[in-house]
Parts: structure tokens; sequence; C-alpha cells
């Protein structure tokens, strides 16, 4: 790899994952702008910046919009007093918040988000590494999100931190059975007789291009991918590590200040990141439409890469609203239920879909 | 021959942890849950020993919002007394106001007029609305639906509202005075009452389609508590509690005051027992409340609001405290030494949002009450928690105290 190649792929992944930590902070400001829609409510809507703030009509409303609030937000996060309580154990306590962040943006290496046709007309993905491991590589990584709950948990010395931790590390595990299982049948399709061998997110892209997206035909399969991306990321009815009416918060009670902040920033990662595999793998990734790609629509060069990405931002967001909107709509599942949807409920149902899906793609042929 | 074989039973996850920690040896976790805690309501402590979810035990800390008030009106005239009763179940004061006055009224034996006794159900019927309102969003909030707690925020808004054109207070209505109320109610006043109960019972609807058949929500509470008719009996549990219990006990229909036996209303009752069947009941309850609101105001009479002949029990109106010499004398006698109360003990209960709330009263004569009990209804319920819990995991916690729907405030007195 030549120098210039290593430089352009450093800047690529500064830019994903500063666009990344941008989106974080500003789905924090979506999740409680939908919450308050939802409740009924108006939401942030008096943070404000000296100059900007003051310009007539577009400031007013960008104030009302709460757009400020997100720095706001990160800023309290820097400087209130990081309290260390003395009962913790100092080396595991200070891990535990960057071990639950790095997994989610190490993650968005392999998720491929769009491509566009460079000068010769060749298509290029906008994808920062294109693993032919890619799937594997990803849930290796984002099981890996669990010590950091897990280590929070034990370092905090402390009962109801010790208790979440227990929690998210059964249920973190329970589910990533029932995912792995889940997504077999979409690269079963991928690999199936007379087809390159890949695990590559692209080409699960690829291949939704003007077909079905697999979604459509693959509703199992997706619906049990939701649920467990649900209670990989700990949100509600899932959020047993943290259910705030039991454990006060859970696996975060003893943490403040910046490391908080950083368990806040990766929550909001990981659903970021699980909003992007979810779109990549069930609902067609960049393409607008089933059975229609861009180029389809005559579209092609930069503008192809501009309007890919913002069809995959799209459906990103999309998942997002609906994660929230499921939070502050259902109760929270108790955590021996949990445990039951997840072994007795899940895993046998995306068993029974694997071998429907197996018989499937056996007597399919690939176009 | 057949083989006997011995049948086969399933128990449930909580049995079988239980089964294998009488198996092995284990530690168990002392949690002191509260007494700040968010699903205790207030300053409720919980000392749990756990075993892994499981509770062991359950021991309930009270007294943390203890302020004596039973030794303060000792001191104290019957009508300063007043404001101390908005502060027992805080979300229904109106409800304390009229029970606490009627309680005195029974010792002195006095009559309200009707006008009065039919404000006195009109409010405490809004107050039971507005307890219940509150008592079913912080319970879904404490399983985890935290939008209906917006929703019956956004209406006890409203009721506040009405309050606060009724008594000039929001919060603390202090409404009642010994032999009346404070005042009559405001001009187009009931109309308002009345366009609140249209708003209202489609909202109920709207909040029980997001509830009553949401699995997660079932699943959360059927079965969870479960409280039997005798256990109910037997702990003096009292109001929805009870009812949902199957215990048929309504102070309002079985001994009536203020004119309840007047109105039309069904007593509510569970079958189960369960926190499912209290969240059941309370639904139901606000609607029947709604019912004696609208018969109330159908049939308001016209009339005193207040029993204006009991000269050294009621101040006498404002306007004439200054240019007539009796009532001046009147107004003096009864803001320095209190209403005239005779010699005797009484005992009253009524039928508040969160059960029977009771005061026993024992005077002496005069204007000072010389010892005054009060029966808190959240205390009593709440008795039954350490039997309850035990067996339960600490994910039920929040279901069993949210369907609870105890006031601390109450509770401690």
């Amino acid at each position: 790899m030549e120098l210039t190649d290593i430089a352009i792929k450093s800047i690529y992944a500064i830019v994903v994952v500063s666009v990344l930590m941008g989106f974080c902070s500003y789905a924090v400001l979506a999740e409680r702008k939908i919450s308050s829609w939802i409740q009924g409510r108006v939401g942030p809507n008096r943070t404000t910046l000296p100059i900007i703030g003051s310009i007539p009509y577009v400031g007013r409303f960008l104030t009302r919009l709460g757009v400020f609030q997100p720095a706001a937000d990160g800023l309290k996060f820097l400087f209130k007093e990081d309290v260390t309580p003395a009962h913790v154990n100092k080396l595991y306590f200070t891990l535990a918040p960057v071990l639950s962040l790095v997994p989610a943006l190490t993650t968005v290496v392999v998720v491929p988000f769009g491509y566009f046709e460079n000068a010769a007309g060749e298509v290029v993905n906008l994808v920062l590494a294109d693993l032919n491991v890619a799937i594997l590589f990803l849930f290796a990584i984002s099981s890996l999100g669990v010590y950091g709950v897990v280590l929070a948990g034990w370092a905090s010395n402390s009962k109801y931190p010790f208790l979440g931790g227990i929690r998210a590390s059964a249920q973190m595990i329970s589910y990533e059975l029932a995912m792995g299982i889940s997504v077999l049948p979409v690269f079963m399709w991928l690999n199936a007789p007379g087809t390159d061998g890949t695990l590559s997110l692209v080409d699960v892209v690829n291949a939704q291009g003007g077909a079905l997206w697999n979604a459509m035909w693959m509703p199992g399969s997706f619906l049990i991918f939701v649920v467990c991306i649900f209670a990989e990321t700990n949100r509600l009815p899932f959020d047993m590590a943290e259910s705030e009416t039991e454990l006060v918060s859970g696996f975060h009670t003893e943490y403040s200040s910046f490391k908080f902040g950083l368990f806040f920033v990766g929550e909001y990662a990981h659903m970021l990141v699980g909003s992007a595999v979810v779109a990549v793998l069930f609902l067609g990734g960049w393409h607008p439409l089933p059975f229609m790609t861009w180029a389809d629509f005559g579209v092609h060069g930069w503008l192809a890469g501009v309007l890919s990405v913002g069809t995959m931002i799209g459906k990103l967001c999309g998942f997002m609203f609906f994660f929230m909107w499921i939070r502050w709509t259902l109760p929270r599942f108790r955590y021996d239920q949990v445990m039951r949807i997840g072994w007795q409920m899940l895993l046998p149902l995306s068993i029974a879909n694997l071998i429907v899906y197996t018989f499937v793609i056996y007597f399919l042929e690939r176009p | 021959m057949a083989t006997e074989s011995k049948e086969y039973t399933m128990p449930d996850a909580g049995a079988r942890a239980a089964q294998a920690s009488e198996e092995f040896e284990t530690e168990k976790l002392e949690l002191s849950m509260g007494p700040s805690h968010p699903s205790t309501h207030g300053v409720l402590r919980l000392n749990l020993e756990l075993d892994g979810e499981i509770i062991q035990k359950c021991d309930p800390v009270l007294g943390y919002l203890h302020r004596g008030d039973e030794k303060i009106a000792e001191n104290m005239t019957y009508n300063q007394f007043v404001p101390y009763t908005d502060r027992l179940d805080y979300l229904a004061p109106l409800a304390n106001n009229a029970i606490y006055a009627m309680a005195v009224e029974k010792l002195t034996g006095i009559e309200v007029p009707e006008r009065c006794q039919a404000i006195r159900v009109l409010t405490s019927e809004m107050a039971r609305i507005s307890a219940h309102l509150l008592g079913l969003g912080a319970y879904t909030m404490d399983v985890g639906a935290l939008t209906v707690f917006m929703i019956t925020f956004t209406e006890r808004e409203k009721l506040y509202t009405l309050f606060e054109e009724l008594t000039g207070a929001r919060f603390t209505t202090s409404y009642s005075r010994i032999g009346g109320v404070t005042r009559d109610m405001p001009e187009g006043w009931t109309d308002r009452v009345l366009t609140f109960c249209e708003e209202f019972l489609p909202l109920l609807d709207d909040v029980e389609s997001l509830l009553s058949r949401n699995r997660v929500f079932v699943d959360r509470t059927a079965d969870i508590g479960v409280i039997s008719k005798e256990d109910a009996i037997a702990y003096g549990l009292t109001g929805p509690n009870a009812r949902a219990s199957g215990v048929d006990l309504d102070l309002r229909r079985d001994a009536p005051y203020s004119g309840y036996e007047k109105y039309d209303f069904e007593v509510v009752l569970g079958e189960n027992g369960d926190c499912y069947d209290r969240y059941l009941v309370r639904m139901e309850e606000m609607r029947q409340s709604v019912r004696i609101i609208r018969q109330a105001i159908d049939k308001m009479p016209e009339g005193p609001y207040r029993a204006e002949d009991a000269k050294k029990i009621i101040l006498p109106h404002k306007d004439k405290t200054l240019t007539s010499m009796e009532e001046l004398i009147q107004n003096f006698m009864i803001t320095t030494e209190g209403p005239q109360i005779p010699a005797g003990e009484v005992y009253f209960e009524g039928e508040a949002p969160k059960g029977a709330l009771g005061f026993f009263i024992h005077s002496k004569g005069g204007g000072v009450p010389y010892r005054m009990k009060i029966r808190g209804p959240s205390f009593c319920n709440l008795s039954i928690l350490p039997k309850l819990c035990v067996g339960s995991m600490v994910s039920d916690i929040p279901s069993i105290l949210g369907s609870f729907d105890f006031v601390m405030g109450e509770c401690d007195r």
C-alpha cells in the first residue's frame, strides 16, 4: 500500500469517526425531541449561542429546535467533577467506559455507507475496510462491548452496578446466539451454490440491488435480528443493565462526568452502528427502492455518491427513530422474561428460520 | 402392573432458583433499597435480602417523613389543622380535608347543608381521579412505560387548574372548614368540570389501549404480588388494593357519609389480587368517579354552602365582622380559641383514594383536640409488603410498589 493510500484511508477514518460522534450527540437531541413529541412536551429549546442565536428568525428557530443543546451537554460532561469513589478498582473503573465505546467505533470500519463512480466509470465503495469476513468481524468486535458493562459493574464495587453488570452479561451472551443464527440465511443466500464465497457487507448490499430486499423475503430473520439489536444495545424494553427504576442506573450508577459521558455516547454509537447494520443487511443498504438501484434512475458519477450516502443515512435515521419510538412506548421486560424470550423463543425460532431458508435457498435458483 | 411415576412439574424460574440455592450454600446479598430510590415513591426504605435476584426477606423501614402531625394537632385549633391534612395524602388533599372536617362535625353533631355535602362529594371524587391518575402514571413509569406518566400529568394539570379556581391553591387546597367549606363554587365552574369529564374519558380509553393488552405490561404485572382475599382482610388493606383482591368494601357504599347514598355508582372489584387487577380497579374507579361527579353536578342543591346556624363553629361572613358587634365577637372567639367542640371521643373514616382514611379525635371541650390519631390507609396497605415481596424478584418491586400506590406523607404522618 502506498503512502497516499494510507493517508486517504486515515483521513476517511477520521471523517467517519467524527461524523459518527456528531451523529451520536445529535441522536441524543433527537431522542429528547422525539420523546417530547410523543409525550406532548416541547423538549430542549433554551440553549443558544451568543451571536448565532441572535440572528433574526434563523437563530430563534435553531434555538427552539435545540440545535445547540448537544454542545452544552458535551461541555457539561467535560466540566463536571469526575468523582471516583474510594471503594472502586481504579484501573477497571477507568477502563470500562473506554471499552464500551471503542467496539462501537471499531465496527464502523466494515460498514459500507455508499458508492460513487470515479472518472473511469468504476464503482468505488465507500467503506473503510471491505473485509471479506466483515460480518464475522462485526460480531466479534461488537460482542466485546459487553466487557465495558460487565467491568463497570464489577469495578464499581457497589450493589446496584453489580446486579446491572450480571444482568447485562447474561443478556448479551444470550441474544448474541440468536442474532448470529438469524443472519445466517442472508449469507447462505449470498454463498448459494454457484457463487463466489463472501461474507462482505458490500456484497450483501450489491446482492440486494435490483432485487427484493432481504427484509421482504426473510421477515423472520429481520424480526429476530431487530429484537436482538434492541437487546444488544441495551435499549428499552431490554435495558436490564440500566433499568433505572430497579437498579437506580444499573452499571453506571457510580459514574459521573466524562466517564458517564462515554457510556452515554457509547450507547448511541451502538444504536447507530446497529441501525446501519440493519439497513445494510436487510433494508437494501443504499438502494432507493426494491428492484431499483440509483443506476436505474440514471444517476451516475459523484451524484450517485451523494444520493447513495443520503439513502443510507436516511434509512439509518429511520431505524433510529424506530429505536426511540419503541423506547417511549413500551414498558420494560423483567430480567427472567428477557432470558426466557432469548433462549426459549428467539433461539428456537432462529434455528427454525435457518432450516426453512436452507431449503428455500437450496431450491431457489440464483438469477 | 403400571409403574407409579412421580408427577413431573416444571417450576418457574423463581422456584427453581430457590431450589438451587437450597442445594448449594450461597451468600445472600443485603440490599438497602431507598430511602432515596426511583421506585420507592418518596422515602420508603426496603431492606432486602437477595439470593441472586430472588427476594428472601423484605423489611420495610418507615419514618423518614415523620413530621409528628398527630402531636402537632394537639397544639392548634381544629381549623388550623386543616392545612396539615393537605399534607397527609398530598395527591388528594380535597378528600382529606373533607374527611377530617366530617370527623370533627360528627363529634360536634352538626349537620352541614346539602349543598356543602354535594360539593364535598364532587371535590372528593375529583381528588380521587387526580390521585389515581398520578398513581397510574408513576406505576407505569416504574415498569418502564414513560409516556403514560406525561399523559396522566396533563390531565392532572387540568384538574389542578379547576382546583385553583375553586380553592385558590393548586396543590394544598385546605378547602374544608369545620361546618362547611371555605367558599362556594365560582360561577361556571361546574360547566368546566363537566368539560373536563368529557375530555377525560376518551383519554382514559387511550391509556387503556396503551396498557391493558400490552403484552409487556401484562407480563410485568399479571400474577405478580398476588394478595389473597383472606390476606387482604388480615393485613387491614383498604381501598382499591383490597378491592382488587375481591374484598367488597367501600365506605362510600357501606357507611355512607356526606350523602353518598344518593349517588349511583358501582364498587369495582378485582378477582386475582395481582398488580394487574389493582391497575384495572383504579382505571374503572376513575370512570365511576366521573359518574359520581356528573350526578353531583346534575343534582347540585341550592342553598348555603356551610352550616350558618352553628355560631360557635363557623366563622361569620367577612363583610359583617366589622359592622356588627355579634359577628365581630364571634369572629374573634373562633380565630383565637377555635371552634367550640364538645368533649367526647369520635372515630370517623371515609373512603380516601388510597383507602379508609380515619380520624380518631379525643376532645376535652374547647377549640383544641386533646389527642388525635390518624389512620393512614397507605400505612396499613404497606404492612403486607414483608409477606408479599418474599419469593418475587427485584424487578417485581417496582411493579408491586407502583400498584400499591402509596404516599409516604400519609404513611409516616
